[in-house]
């Protein structure tokens, strides 16, 4: 069997964009998306750890039983958190500084669990990789775009370099954090239909990674109970 | 054989009174009148020109983005201009402008168009570009940097040498009647504050036309405005002041009233205006903010759809379903 490797890297950035296609990981999205800084730091962070903790499940997806997967999924997210956090606190105080409480965070962040239940648990250990640097790098693309749009019209400068005179303060404020995040959204649809996929319009089981194991589709279909 | 014209029956409504859009705001427009041209005598000919760019940028925000998504041009229906003239009368008169561009893009644009446009937003667009500057802009916004009306368009006032002499009552002193501003020049709009929201006199007469031309219903702005003054007077505030200083009259006559974000009936729009009113007196007494009736007003718009859930009334004859188990 052939796997396309390319395309399990590029479909994270546009067409399954976990931020703005697939509503994945908002909190931190919306939280430390105040500077374009703040987004490379958290989106390379998750990154790491994604791509870590797909390699693994993947790996261990024949060995850990189906009913405490989830668990099972956790330990290993955290134990690659806890590796990023340290390294981050160590080498790039900065970076940890302006992360605060979002750096540990990233061990609830649904991208990760959610790739791990969708993807990792299914496929071999190179493909996941792959997976876990598309999604990782669209996540990235999602937050240092949306940190950019923020720090340049809340505070009006670029990576610290001042380039506006008056800056709309809202845009570093939590509204504007769902404002920008609500045009992004747009656009990437807008994208994503020129590249011939279809608006996301309803959120249904189809979508759904948890589908195979939960019977709310067969409830829907109306058997009665 | 039979005109069948004649014969076709079409589904209802099968008479129209006559009344458009375009008439409706028409009416709005000329009721706002008295408030437009006191701006320009109180604050002077800077305030005309900021209510004519804001209504300029209005109306070509409107045109522009209708035509980018490919909807038919709306500028007839006049709603893009009143929401031009309401943002820009919610504006102090001594902003830069270019801030009513900024405003008029995030109401007209964001609000109003991107939700499908007249109709179709879910808060009023106006106060929704005056909240997104006053907490983009606040050196622009905030009350201590607030024009003075001129004394020189009305002589002789001498209660307003306070004001005059550059000594301005802040809005929660305005409020509380520590400051020296007389009864009757707060009524003709002697008092900083934004370049519509002062002038009672003018506001009230723009109301009364719209109530006789039958264009609102008196309801909401009334409990709105006795909401408010209400509470604040059981807390110790002077009642009078409380109508007059801040937008109360403004917001309550003029922009509670938007036919799309209230509610249809009148249970309803009891309701919500006193849910504005209750909220404006709360920001008021105790919020951070000395005034908030602009706030009040966009929560309860968002709780309208609930409202009107809540107050439909209920056809005659109905029965509430029963349960099967109960049977």
């Amino acid at each position: 069997m052939k796997h396309n490797y390319a395309k399990a890297i590029t479909k994270g950035l546009v067409i399954e964009n976990p931020v703005l296609r697939l509503c994945l990981g908002t909190c931190p999205t919306l939280a430390v998306t105040t500077s374009v800084f703040n987004g490379i730091g958290m989106g390379l962070a998750a990154t790491l750890v994604l791509i870590c903790s797909n390699v693994v499940i993947s790996a261990l997806r024949k060995v850990i039983p189906d009913k405490v997967r989830i668990p099972a999924y956790i330990i290993i997210i955290a134990g690659f958190v806890t590796m990023v956090q340290m390294l981050v606190q160590a080498f790039l105080p900065a970076v940890n500084d302006a992360l605060g409480i979002f750096l540990p965070l990233i061990v609830v962040n649904c991208i990760i669990l959610g790739r791990a239940e969708a993807f990792a648990s299914k496929n071999p250990v190179l493909l996941s990789a792959a997976d876990g640097l598309g999604m990782g790098l669209g996540f990235t693309l999602a937050l240092t775009l949306m940190g950019g749009i923020r720090e340049l019209l809340g505070a009006g400068t670029l990576l610290g370099i001042p380039l506006m005179k008056e800056p709309m303060l809202i845009f570093i404020m939590a509204p504007g954090g769902f404002f920008v995040f609500g045009l992004l959204i747009a656009a990437a649809n807008a994208l994503a239909k020129k590249m011939g996929k279809q608006p996301v319009t309803q959120i249904g089981c189809e979508g759904c990674p948890n589908a195979a194991n939960c019977h709310g589709c067969d409830q829907k279909g109306g058997d009665g109970q | 054989m039979a005109d069948s014209s004649k014969l076709t029956v079409s589904a209802s409504p099968h008479f129209h009174c006559g009344e458009t859009t375009a008439a409706l705001m028409g009416d709005v427009l000329l009721a706002l009148l008295p408030a437009v041209v006191m701006s320009g005598v109180l604050f002077g000919w800077h305030s005309i020109l900021l209510i004519a760019v804001s209504v300029t940028a209005c109306l070509v925000f409107e045109y522009v983005t209708r035509l980018l998504l490919k909807r038919p041009n709306s500028l007839a229906d006049l709603s893009a201009a009143v929401t031009g003239v309401l943002l820009a009368l919610n504006l102090p008169s001594n902003v830069p402008w270019w801030l009513p561009i900024i405003g008029a893009f995030v109401a007209i644009v964001v609000v109003k168009q991107f939700f499908g446009g007249i109709g179709q937003n879910f808060v009023n667009p106006a106060l929704v570009g005056r909240i997104t500057l006053m907490v983009s802009f606040p050196q622009y916004m905030t009350a201590n940097q607030w024009a003075v009306p001129t004394t020189d368009a009305v002589t002789s006032a001498t209660p307003l040498a306070s004001i005059a002499n550059g000594d301005l009552p802040s809005i929660t002193e305005m409020f509380s009647k520590t400051a020296d501003v007389d009864p009757l020049s707060m009524f003709l709009g002697l008092r900083p504050g934004s370049m519509g929201e002062t002038c009672i006199a003018a506001l009230l007469l723009g109301g009364l036309y719209l109530c006789v031309r039958k264009v609102i219903s008196p309801v909401i702005p009334l409990v709105f405005m006795g909401t408010t003054v209400g509470i604040t007077w059981i807390f110790g505030q002077n009642p009078y002041y409380n109508l007059m200083a801040g937008g109360l009259v403004l917001g309550a006559v003029f922009m509670a009233t938007d036919y799309t974000t209230c509610p249809i009936n009148l249970k309803g729009k009891i309701v919500y205006a006193i849910g504005c009113g209750v909220i404006t007196a709360v920001i008021r007494l105790w919020g951070g903010m000395p005034e908030g009736v602009s706030i009040a007003i966009v929560l309860m718009n968002i709780l309208v759809p609930h409202i009107e859930k809540l107050t439909t009334p209920k056809p005659f004859g109905y029965v509430k379903e029963r349960k099967e188990g109960n049977v």
